[in-house]
C-alpha cells in the first residue's frame, strides 16, 4: 500500500545531503549550462580543497559535541608568518613547516585551556580567533603580502596527472576515515560524543582524546591555509575569514551533528564542502550579487539541518515501532 | 588457586558535600567467594562500588586486592586489575555497535598496526555473545537493542575483560524472566571458574540463590555480615530497614466506587495492541499483568496520548479525551510513571525541586504576569518530599541525578502527586526500589486510590500486583486475555493467561 512511498522518502532523507547535493548541481546546470562543463567540476573541487580540509578538522571537533572557531584566525597567521618568512628569503619548506607548527601550536592552546582549565571550547576558540587574528594583522602590518611564485606553483602542480591539491585533500580523507572508521581512538571519539560522563567511566582518557581533536584541528586548519595561499598567492587582511563557518558549514550539511557522536568525514563532510564551494561558484556564474552569498548558502544550511532533524524523529519513530503481533488479514 | 582474599574493605568512608555517605566500611570478599550486598535506596552500595570501579577517590580507608594494596585513579587502573563493574545505570554508547562497546577500551589490532582488527573483533564478540545468550550480531547498534538486551551486552563487556571480581549491581532490573534465568546459569559458569562476585541486589531471593556471603548497609555503614545460611529473610529485612517489617503490603482499607475514572473502548493500533476494553473506576487499583513485551507499556504510552492509536476511545470521568495531546491529558487528570526513569522520568541535571515541580508549576502561577508564587511552591516541595519520604539527606537543589535510583523513582512518583491525578498509570513503579521503601510507595499508591483516583498498576512482579490491587487484567500479544478479582487471584492462573497462544493462521 503507502508502503513503496514512505520507503522512498525514507531512503531520500537517510541520504539527505546526496539529495540536496544532486538537486543543488541540477538547478545551477539547468540555469547555467556552463557550470556542467568538466572544467567548471574539477575547478569547483579543487576551490573548495581549502574548505574541505578546515572541515575535516572542523569534524573531528564536532563529534566530541566542542567546536573550533579559530581555525580561520590559524590559517591567517600560519600564512603571514609564512609570508614574512618567504620575504626574508628563507626556504620554502622551511616556510610551510612553519606554517604546520603554528596551526599545531594553536591547537595545543585550545587544547589546554579547554583540557586543563575546563573552559568551554567555544569561549576558548572565540578568544583564540581574535587572538589569531590581532597577531596576524600586527604581523602584516595590515597590508597585502605578496608571496613568491613558487608558492603559486604549488597549487597548480599535478601528481601523476592530478592536481596537488586535490592529492592532498584525497589524503587527508583517507587517513581521517581510517582513524575515524577503524582506530580505537575514532571510535573513541563517537563515544565520548554520544555521553563524556560515561566515556570517563568506561575508561576512556577522555582529556587526552579532547586535547587530541584539537590539535587535529589546528593541523588542518594551517594545511587548509597552505592550499588556499597557494590558490591565491596573496595574504590580504582578509585571508582566512569566516573559514569556521564555511568549516562547520559543510561538516553539518555532511550529516555531522554538532550535539556530538554522530557524522563522517566520508563521504559527510567532503559533499558539504563541495556543496557549498558548488553554490559559490555557480552564484558566480550567473553572476549574482555578491552580497546574496551569504544568504543563499545559509538558506540551504538550514535546509539540510532541518531535513537532518525531520528525520531524526522520523526514523527514531519508525524503530520504536517494533511489531507485537502480526495482524490476521 | 591463592587463598588471599578477593578485595578486602578497611574502614572506607566517603561524603559528598559534606553529608557521609559511606561510614568506616568493612567487609572482605572471600576467593572465589560470591557476596550478596544488599541495603535500602541510599544506603551507598553504587558508592562502595564506584570506589572499588576506580569511578570515585575515597575520603578515607584502603582497599586490599588479593593481598596488594589496592588505590584506582581511573577506571582503567581497576580493569588492568582484574575488576569488571556491571553499572546500575547502563553505560552503553548508543551510536556505536554492539562489538565497539564491548572492546571500546581494548580493541583488538592488527599485529603492530594502528587499527582495529575487525575480524578478531567480530569473533570474539559473537563468543561473548553466545556466553550471555543473546541472539545478535556483534555489529549491531546498540540503540536498536531492548533494555534487557543492553544490559546483557554491559555483562558480555565485563566478561571481555578476563575479570578475577565481577560487580553486577542490581543487574536483573530491565531483565524478563528468561533473561534473568540465562544470566543466573551464567553467573553460576563464573563461580564455578573461581571467579569472586559481589552481587547488589533488592531482589533478596536472588540473593539468597547466588550468594555464599552477605553484607548488609544501612545508612552508609555495615550493620550485619556473615555466611548466608545465618540469615532468615525476615532478619535481613529488619537489618537493612532498621525496624521489623511484619507484612510486604499494607492492607487496603477503601474499597473501589462505581463511577469510572477510565473508561477505554476498543483501542487498537496495528502492530502494537488490538480492541483493548476496560474499565478503572474511581478509588480502584488495577493490575496489568503479562509477560514481558505483551504490550502493557506500549498500552499506557497510548493512553497518555505519547503514541498514537488508530481506532477505539478514551474516557476520563466520562469524558472523552478526543485527541488530546499528552499537556491536554495531564490538564484533564491523567499522569504517567514510566518504565525509564532516567531517560523519559527525570531531567537528571535539574534539581530535586525542579523536577518535583514539573508536572504542576503551573497551578502556582500567580498574578497576570503568571509569576511563580515561590513560598507556595516551596510549601508544596517540602510536603511532598515527606509525603514520599525522600532521603532528608538531598538538597531541594541538588541534581536529580546524584539520587540513588530508588530515590529517583520516589522523586518522579512525588511529581505526579504533586498534580493530584484522577488516573494515574504506574508503568513498573517498585523496579530497583528498597523492600522498606516498596511498602511505602504502595502506602502512597492506595491513599490516592482512597483520595478517589483510578490507579493502573503494570508490573512484572505478579506477588506485587497481587499484593496492592483490586482487580487484575492480563495481557499478551497486545490483547487482553483475562480478568481477575481479588478471590481469583493466583499467580499461576495470572501466568497461564499471559502465556502467548500459538500463531492463530
Ligand atoms: N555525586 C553525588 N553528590 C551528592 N550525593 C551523592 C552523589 N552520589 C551519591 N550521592 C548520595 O549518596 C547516597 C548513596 O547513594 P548510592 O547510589 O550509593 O545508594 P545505593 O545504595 O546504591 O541505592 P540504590 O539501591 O537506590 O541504588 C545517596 O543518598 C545519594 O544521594
Ligand atoms: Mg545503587
Amino acid at each position: 500500500m503507502n508502503a513503496t512511498p514512505s520507503a522512498l522518502l525514507l531512503t531520500a532523507l537517510r541520504h539527505a545531503s546526496l539529495v540536496l547535493f544532486v538537486t543543488i548541481i541540477a538547478v545551477f546546470g539547468a540555469l547555467a549550462p556552463k557550470f556542467l562543463t568538466a572544467d567548471n567540476a574539477i575547478n569547483v573541487l579543487i576551490q573548495s580543497t581549502p574548505t574541505g580540509i578546515v572541515a575535516v578538522g572542523m569534524t573531528f571537533v564536532l563529534l566530541t559535541a566542542g567546536v573550533d572557531l579559530s581555525v580561520g584566525a590559524i590559517m591567517f597567521l600560519s600564512a603571514a608568518i609564512a609570508g614574512k618568512m618567504l620575504a626574508a628569503g628563507q626556504p620554502l619548506p622551511l616556510a610551510l613547516g612553519a606554517m604546520l607548527a603554528t596551526g599545531l601550536g594553536f591547537g595545543a592552546i585550545n587544547a589546554f585551556f579547554i583540557t586543563r582549565l575546563r573552559i568551554a571550547p567555544f569561549i576558548v576558540t572565540l578568544a583564540l580567533l581574535f587572538v589569531g587574528r590581532g597577531l596576524a594583522l600586527t604581523i602584516t602590518q595590515t597590508r597585502a603580502m605578496n608571496l613568491p611564485d613558487r608558492f603559486l606553483q604549488l597549487g597548480s602542480a599535478r601528481v601523476a596527472g592530478v592536481p596537488l591539491p586535490l592529492v592532498v585533500l584525497g589524503a587527508v580523507l583517507l587517513v581521517a576515515h581510517v582513524v575515524l572508521m577503524r582506530t580505537p581512538f575514532g571510535r573513541q571519539i563517537y563515544a565520548l560524543g554520544n555521553h563524556p560522563a560515561n566515556a570517563r567511566k568506561a575508561g576512556i582518557r577522555t582529556q587526552r582524546i579532547l586535547a587530541t581533536v584539537y590539535l587535529i584541528s589546528g593541523l588542518c586548519a594551517a594545511l587548509g591555509g597552505i592550499l588556499s595561499l597557494a590558490q591565491l598567492g596573496a595574504v590580504s587582511p582578509k585571508f582566512g575569514e569566516a573559514y569556521e563557518f564555511k568549516a562547520i558549514a559543510a561538516a553539518v550539511l555532511g550529516g555531522t551533528s554538532l550535539f556530538g557522536g554522530r557524522g563522517a568525514v566520508f563521504p559527510g563532510t567532503l559533499l558539504g564542502a563541495v556543496l557549498i564551494q558548488s553554490i559559490e561558484s555557480g552564484l558566480v556564474i550567473l553572476n549574482a550579487d555578491p552580497y546574496l552569498y551569504p544568504v543563499i548558502t545559509a538558506a540551504v544550511i538550514f535546509l539540510a539541518v532541518l531535513t537532518d532533524s525531520t528525520r531524526h524523529t522520523l526514523l527514531a519513530r519508525l524503530n520504536r515501532r517494533r511489531i507485537r503481533q502480526e495482524l490476521p488479514t | 588457586m591463592s587463598t588471599a582474599a578477593a578485595v578486602e574493605f578497611d574502614g572506607i568512608g566517603q561524603s559528598f558535600s559534606g553529608v557521609r555517605v559511606l561510614r568506616g566500611v568493612s567487609f572482605t570478599v572471600g576467593a572465589s567467594r560470591t557476596l550478596g550486598l544488599v541495603g535500602e535506596n541510599g544506603a551507598g552500595k553504587s558508592t562502595l562500588m564506584n570506589i572499588l570501579g576506580g569511578n570515585l577517590r575515597s575520603d578515607t580507608g584502603r582497599m586490599i586486592l588479593r593481598g596488594q594494596p589496592y588505590a584506582p585513579a581511573h577506571p582503567t587502573d581497576a580493569t588492568r586489575a582484574g575488576i569488571g563493574l556491571i553499572h546500575q545505570e547502563l553505560n552503553l554508547f548508543s551510536n556505536l555497535t554492539i562489538a565497539e562497546n564491548i572492546f571500546l577500551t581494548s580493541f583488538p589490532r592488527a599485529r603492530a598496526l594502528p587499527w582495529i582488527d575487525q575480524r578478531t573483533l567480530h569473533a570474539r564478540t559473537a563468543a561473548l555473545l553466545r556466553d550471555v545468550g543473546l541472539e545478535l550480531a556483534p555489529d549491531t547498534l546498540v540503540d536498536r537493542l531492548s533494555a534487557g538486551e543492553r544490559q546483557l551486552v554491559e555483562i558480555a563487556r565485563a566478561l571481555s575483560l578476563d575479570a578475577r571480581l565481577i560487580i553486577f549491581d542490581e543487574p536483573t532490573t530491565s531483565l524478563s524472566a528468561r533473561e534473568t534465568g540465562t544470566l543466573f546459569a551464567l553467573l553460576r559458569r563464573l563461580q564455578s571458574q573461581g571467579i569472586a562476585l559481589i552481587y547488589i541486589s533488592h531482589i533478596l531471593d536472588h540473593v539468597r540463590q547466588l550468594c555464599h556471603d552477605l553484607v548488609v548497609l544501612r545508612d552508609g555503614a555495615v550493620v550485619a555480615q556473615g555466611p548466608i545460611e545465618t540469615f532468615s529473610t525476615p532478619a535481613i529485612v529488619s537489618a537493612m530497614v532498621g525496624r521489623n517489617l511484619t507484612q510486604l503490603y499494607p492492607t487496603r482499607r477503601g474499597a473501589p466506587a462505581t463511577e469510572p475514572a477510565l473508561e477505554v473502548r476498543g483501542v487498537s493500533q496495528p502492530h502494537i495492541v488490538c480492541d483493548i476494553r476496560f474499565t478503572l473506576r474511581r478509588g480502584e487499583v488495577l493490575g496489568l499483568s503479562g509477560l514481558m513485551g505483551a504490550g502493557r507499556s506500549e498500552l499506557a504510552r497510548i493512553l497518555f496520548g505519547l503514541d498514537p492509536c488508530s481506532r477505539g476511545e478514551i474516557l476520563v470521568s466520562g469524558r472523552p479525551l478526543a485527541g488530546a495531546n499528552t499537556r491536554r491529558r495531564i490538564e484533564r487528570g491523567l499522569a504517567f510513571l514510566t518504565e525509564d526513569r532516567r531517560h523519559e522520568g527525570l531531567c537528571l541535571e535539574a534539581s530535586i525541586a525542579d523536577n518535583l515541580a514539573l508536572a504542576s508549576i503551573r497551578s502556582h502561577a500567580r498574578t497576570p504576569l503568571k509569576l511563580i508564587d515561590r513560598t507556595g511552591w516551596q510549601r508544596a516541595i517540602s510536603t511532598i518530599r515527606e509525603a514520599v519520604r525522600l532521603t532528608a539527606k538531598a538538597e531541594d537543589t541538588q541534581p536529580a541525578q546524584t539520587l540513588s535510583g530508588g530515590n529517583q523513582q520516589k522523586v518522579v512518583l512525588g511529581k505526579w502527586l504533586l498534580a493530584s491525578p484522577s488516573v494515574l498509570i504506574l508503568d513498573e513503579p517498585t523496579r530497583g526500589v528498597d523492600v522498606g521503601a516498596k511498602f511505602e510507595l504502595y502506602q502512597l499508591i492506595m491513599d490516592l486510590a482512597d483520595r478517589g483516583s483510578g490507579i493502573l498498576v503494570i508490573s512484572s512482579e505478579i506477588e506485587e500486583l497481587i499484593g496492592v490491587c483490586d482487580r487484575i487484567l492480563v495481557m499478551s500479544q497486545g490483547e487482553i486475555r483475562g480478568e481477575f478479582s481479588r478471590p481469583e487471584f493466583s499467580s499461576e492462573r495470572l501466568l497461564a493467561a499471559a502465556l502467548p497462544r500459538e500463531s492463530p493462521a
